[in-house]
């Protein structure tokens, strides 16, 4: 869609874009070329020498088992936190899209924890379990379970996990009501005039009509545990204990900054931004789909 | 509501409040441990609130902890403040304006620009910390407000929000200021500017959350404590020895750093939501 009517200016446009232009390419294009260009080179960690080495870090990278361990960790962790969150906030939105009365007090609740930043959520949550005066550790205890998450790899894991979806689940809440909102009424009126019930209603109409809505949140809740969630771990577990939880943008920052490996991090932040476009260009491709129904 | 349940009703109501106990409980066992003093919430849990808050509060803001150098959690919350509302306006400023040059004007290498803008939308700044660092570094921003907020204000979604908002506007409008004989400048303050109001609102709720709730890039680019950033400032608390742990202190500042951010959530429920729905598309 294009403006049938524009100013002519010579050097206008330029000006307006020129702010923009300028902080884009110096703090964008220029450090993601730098990335892609430093992960080819093999550089001492005073920066003194580098070295071309074509490859030789991603093969370093792909023969390293600790990088396909946090890959793994990455997998378990993004799909544990996507539906975790995802199952629970379709679970309010459904409910919140019954009621009559009270509607807006619910929904102002359940909204605002967006606000909290991911590594705050972590330090909620941290104290929580925290196993010496966590109220959840000491409950566990008294049930007879064990906690502490500072040595035991598995259930550092489902702290963060929870910390992250529970962080999520206002987000995905939001959008899976703005969903149902959009369903037909009379849908709805002519299933349960057949005789389907509230149960065979939601399986049949609703789910299935939501789906572009749950397709899109799982991209985003997937880029959002990729990337958003970096606080969280590195609040609440610092990778640990003995890299349980260290996910792959933890180790981009964990291996250059920490290990100053730099094109050993570089080649890990390349690899980040394929998964970043891929996931971008699903995305793109959905919303496409979606303006053409 | 498409038939009368009464027990489907019941359990409506219950899931809710399911809900609501589920996202307000960890806060509410926050506000109340930052009621109580450190050796009160050492060893055991407190269920009920202390008598400790406003001296508590008082210490947080006006000395911080102790064991983390005693920056002032004010002090902390002031950096966050600068360094939110510097990317709210840069962000909404050199976006706006770009968005004007792409849709009003024809010139050559257009779709160029378009593009440059448009690949930025896939590098979130997680996947490019270390060049950003070396180019900040070598620009001498480490540790200025600058550093902090700069690398964070270019990106294409505003720019996206403003040129789909651009585009539904009538040609008319701009044909009739013409005719009127208003220049671009004239257009874009007396005409473009008014109609954007409530996408600019929209965008500063966005905004302002995603800027005090940054917490890498802060941690990479200041070293100085007194440039510290709350949110990442409390991670400074975490890692003491156990026994010294005062838990209400950490408490307190993480209850301080959500406050901000959630009272413009309820404040401008509306505004958010139409933010929120906006920018993802």
């Amino acid at each position: 869609m294009e403006k049938r009517s524009t100013f002519n200016n010579l050097w206008l446009p330029y000006l307006l874009l020129a702010p923009q232009i300028i902080i884009t390419f110096i703090f964008f294009i220029w450090p993601a070329s730098q990335a892609l260009y430093q992960s080819f080179l093999l550089e001492d960690a005073f920066g003194l020498s580098s070295e071309f080495v074509w490859f030789e870090n991603f093969e370093v990278l792909f023969s390293d088992p600790l990088y396909f361990d946090s890959i793994n960790t990455t997998f378990i962790f993004s799909a544990a936190t996507t539906f975790l969150s995802l199952s629970t906030a379709l679970l309010f939105a459904v409910m919140a899209d019954r009621v009559i009365r009270g509607e807006m007090a619910y929904k102002t609740i359940l909204t605002w924890p967006y606000a909290v930043a991911p590594a705050v959520a972590g330090v909620l949550w941290l104290f929580m379990f925290s196993p010496s005066n966590g109220i959840l550790a000491l409950a566990l205890k008294d049930w007879g379970y064990d906690w502490n998450h500072i040595l035991q790899g598995g259930q550092a894991l489902v702290l963060v996990v929870i910390a992250a979806a529970w962080k999520q689940i206002a987000y995905n809440f939001i959008f899976f009501l703005a969903g149902l909102q959009m369903i037909p009424k009379s849908l709805i009126e002519a299933a349960a005039i057949d005789g389907a019930g509230p149960a065979k209603r939601f399986w049949t109409i609703i789910f299935p009509l939501l789906s572009p809505t749950t397709f899109f949140l799982i991209v985003v809740n997937v880029v959002y545990a990729f990337f958003d969630t970096f606080g969280i771990i590195h609040a609440v577990t610092q990778g640990g204990p003995y890299k349980s939880t260290e996910i792959l943008v933890y180790k981009v920052y964990n291996d250059g900054f920490i290990g100053l490996d730099l094109g050993g991090s570089a080649a890990q932040s390349v690899i980040l931004m394929f998964i970043v476009i891929t996931l971008t260009v699903i995305q793109f491709r959905y919303i496409e789909r979606r303006v053409q129904y | 509501m498409v038939e009368n349940r009464p027990t489907l009703n019941v359990l409506t109501h219950v899931t809710l409040l399911t809900g609501i106990v589920i996202v307000s409980f960890p806060i509410y066992i926050a506000f109340v441990a930052s009621t109580h003093e450190a050796r009160d919430i050492l060893m055991t849990v407190q269920g009920w609130f202390g008598t400790n808050l406003i001296e508590n509060y008082t210490t947080v803001l006006q000395t911080g902890k102790a064991s983390t150098g005693s920056i002032s959690v004010a002090l902390m919350m002031w950096n966050s403040l600068v360094m939110a509302l510097g990317i709210v306006v840069g962000k909404i400023s050199i976006s706006i304006l770009s968005a004007y040059a792409i849709v009003y004007f024809r010139f050559p290498f257009r779709m160029l620009f378009f593009w440059l803008i448009f690949v930025t939308l896939m590098l979130p700044v997680e996947v490019r910390i270390l060049p950003t660092y070396e180019v900040v570094a070598n620009l001498g921003l480490l540790n200025t407000y600058p550093g902090l907020v700069l690398p964070l204000i270019a990106s294409a979604t505003a720019t996206f929000l403003f040129r789909q908002f651009f585009l539904t506007i009538p040609d008319e409008l701009a044909e009739a200021s013409r005719v009127d004989g208003a220049g671009p400048f004239r257009f874009f303050f007396d005409i473009l500017l008014p109609l954007s109001r409530t996408n600019i609102a929209a965008l500063f709720v966005i905004l302002f959350i995603y800027g005090w709730n940054q917490y890498l890039w802060p941690l990479l680019v200041t070293t100085e404590q007194n440039m510290t950033t709350i949110v990442m400032g409390i991670q400074a608390m975490l890692y003491v020895p156990d026994d010294i742990n005062e838990w209400n202190i950490t408490m307190a500042t993480a209850i301080l750093a959500m406050l901000p951010p959630v009272l413009i959530i309820i404040v401008m429920q509306r505004q958010f939501v139409k933010g929120l729905v906006e920018t993802e598309k």
